[in-house]
């Protein structure tokens, strides 16, 4: 899956953080650090820390590989 | 029909059948055709990129990707929606035709449009001289091929990295050398790394944290020569002061250069700064004339803005790009009164040695600087830039929850120095001169750029009167 985080918007709370340490990570105190692409066996864990985000900076992808439609 | 209903039908009609063409498939070209379709747009949709890939997403490769925890080829960018576009990758486009509407592509082919997006952005500045560059392990850093090849190099240990720009880009690598344990030096032409961008008391700062992290830090002094083995490979830097540095990999971080070469005879207000637009992202043409059907977004712009005296600006940021293409879509399939200004209030974020800097506004157009929050000591403050008794721009160091706080006093026109937040002061909170370097002063090019008044930086031809 993809997803992007808005690290303006972001201000470090790190509720991403709790609810998927494998793919958000905090570097030093407030660093937001992030797999872009992670493992699609992580989605339920992903859209529940965009979920929680309380400023809504993490986008997930709204579509599966197929509908993209762009030679990858 | 009235006058307004013709409009109406015409902004209808267009939406149904016109044909758009984005050139520049990356952050502000998908955020842009995004937008499109948001807007309603369901004509022809036609995206140009000349890197394979599809759309992805750049500030993790100089961070998570050249650590080694994320590939280089897993930071493709989320899709907001579907698209329906055809997408033409891999292909460069070489020219543009006003006149015919058309878009000549490398390959040939001329993409016929209506109304064209330009979203081209930057490319890294590469080492000048072209032999020196050529050698192995001579790298610059802007594509995910470069970040591949730069990962590849750090995880074959080097004895030493050598950075040659201080940079946001130079000085995160840097960074991240350091957390792999590789020794690097990092040289700047200026008095200290991110002058250009923060100024000299900023710039102290970061020089100490780098230092502290054990970076060779070499301020003042350039690179004259790089020289390879016989196997073609780097192995020597030769500096400005005389000394020489042992490195089997250089970064050559010399910020960007915008890609507009394929503009050239196409009449439009394209330069070294960028495409020049209004703040609603409708490009000018060479004698500042705005245009109906061609729009610029991203890094590639130069557009004026309010908050700065209406200079034209440059921001090589994030969120310029998404915003910015939000708007040029919107007032592409629009007509006035129902335009968009891109009102960015700039914003920027660097993670580096663990400390989260960001700012707001745009720092080098202050003077003046002063303490706000926090301690300098401990790397977590804030500080607001000010110039002539009004605050332009803050800066933050593990303290990026106030930024919002000082953004809305930019965006007030607030006196500066700016009414503390009354919590978390520091003792002393006198405005300092910010030290900027004075234009034209050799350092790491600041990723906003203010660049006066003048849509069009070349010249346009004056005819005599009465022809
Ligand atoms: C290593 C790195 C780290 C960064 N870190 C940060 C950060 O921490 N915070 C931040 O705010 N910003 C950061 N940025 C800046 C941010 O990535 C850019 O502002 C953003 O990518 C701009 O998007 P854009 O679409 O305007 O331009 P670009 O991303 O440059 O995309 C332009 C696209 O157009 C293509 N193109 C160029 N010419 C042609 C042509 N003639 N025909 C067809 N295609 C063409 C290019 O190949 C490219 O794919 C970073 C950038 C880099 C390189
Ligand atoms: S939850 Fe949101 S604000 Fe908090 S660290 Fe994650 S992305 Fe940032």
């Amino acid at each position: 899956m993809r997803i992007v985080v808005d690290l303006n918007r972001c201000q470090g709370y790190a509720q991403c953080v709790y609810l998927a340490h494998e793919v958000f990570k905090l570097n030093g105190t407030e660093s937001l650090t992030y797999d872009p692409n992670p493992d699609d066996a992580r989605r339920l864990q992903v859209e529940r820390a965009a979920a929680a985000c309380p400023v809504r900076a993490i986008m997930i992808d709204r579509l599966d590989g197929a509908e993209r439609g762009a030679a990858s | 029909m009235t006058l307004a209903a013709t409009l109406a039908e015409l902004v209808r009609d267009f939406k149904a059948n016109g044909r758009i063409v984005i050139v520049g498939a990356s952050l502000a070209g998908l955020r842009g055709a995004e937008a499109l379709r948001e807007e309603g747009f369901t004509g022809s949709l036609t995206i140009i990129g000349d890197e394979p890939y599809e759309p992805y997403d750049r500030p993790p490769l100089s961070k998570q990707v050249l650590k080694g925890w994320v590939p280089a080829d897993h930071t493709l960018l989320p899709r907001a929606r579907e698209l329906d576009a055809e997408w033409r990758l891999g292909v460069a486009a070489t020219g543009l035709d006003r006149a015919a509407r058309q878009v000549r592509l490398a390959d040939g082919e001329q993409v016929p449009y209506h109304r064209l997006l330009i979203a081209t952005g930057t490319r890294a500045r590469q080492w000048p001289n072209p032999a020196e560059a050529a050698l192995d392990g001579v790298i610059s850093l802007r594509t995910r091929d470069d970040a591949a090849r730069l990962q590849q190099a750090l995880a074959a240990r080097p004895s030493r990295v050598l950075v040659i720009g201080g940079g946001f880009i130079g000085s995160e690598v840097a960074s991240v050398c350091r957390d792999l344990d590789i020794p690097v030096t990092l040289t700047e032409r200026g008095p200290a790394p991110l002058v250009g961008a923060l100024g000299g008391v900023i710039g102290e700062i970061a020089a100490q944290m780098q230092r502290d992290h054990g970076v060779d830090l070499r301020c003042g002094v350039s690179v004259s020569a790089l020289e390879g083995d016989a196997a073609g490979h780097v192995r020597r830097a030769r500096l400005s002061d005389g000394t020489t540095v042992e490195a089997d990999v250089v970064l050559a971080a010399l910020g960007s250069i915008r890609n507009v070469e394929w503009l050239q005879g196409s009449g439009l207000a394209a330069g070294p700064w960028g495409v020049g637009c209004d703040a609603g992202g409708r490009a000018f043409d060479i004698n500042g004339v705005v245009t109906d059907s061609v729009y610029v977004a991203g890094d590639v712009a130069r557009m004026p803005h309010v908050l700065y005296e209406y200079q034209f600006l440059a921001m090589e940021h994030w969120d310029n790009a998404v915003f910015g293409a939000e708007v040029a879509a919107h007032n592409m399939v629009n007509l006035e009164p129902h335009y968009r200004p891109h009102l960015l209030l700039p914003g920027f974020w660097s993670g580096q040695f663990g400390v989260n800097i960001k700012s707001v506004g745009v720092p080098p157009f202050g003077d003046e600087i002063v303490f706000t929050q926090g301690s300098v000591k401990d790397r977590s403050f804030a500080a607001a830039y000010g110039r002539r008794g009004r605050i332009v721009a803050a800066v933050t160091f593990d303290h990026g929850k106030w930024l919002e706080y000082y953004a809305h006093l930019i965006e007030q026109s607030a006196p500066f120095p700016p009414p503390p937040p009354g919590w978390d002061r520091p003792d002393v909170m006198r405005p300092v001169p910010a030290e900027f370097p004075a234009p034209g002063v050799p350092t790491a090019i600041p990723d906003v750029v203010l660049t006066g008044h003048d849509p069009n930086e070349r010249r346009a031809e004056f005819r005599p009167r009465g022809h």
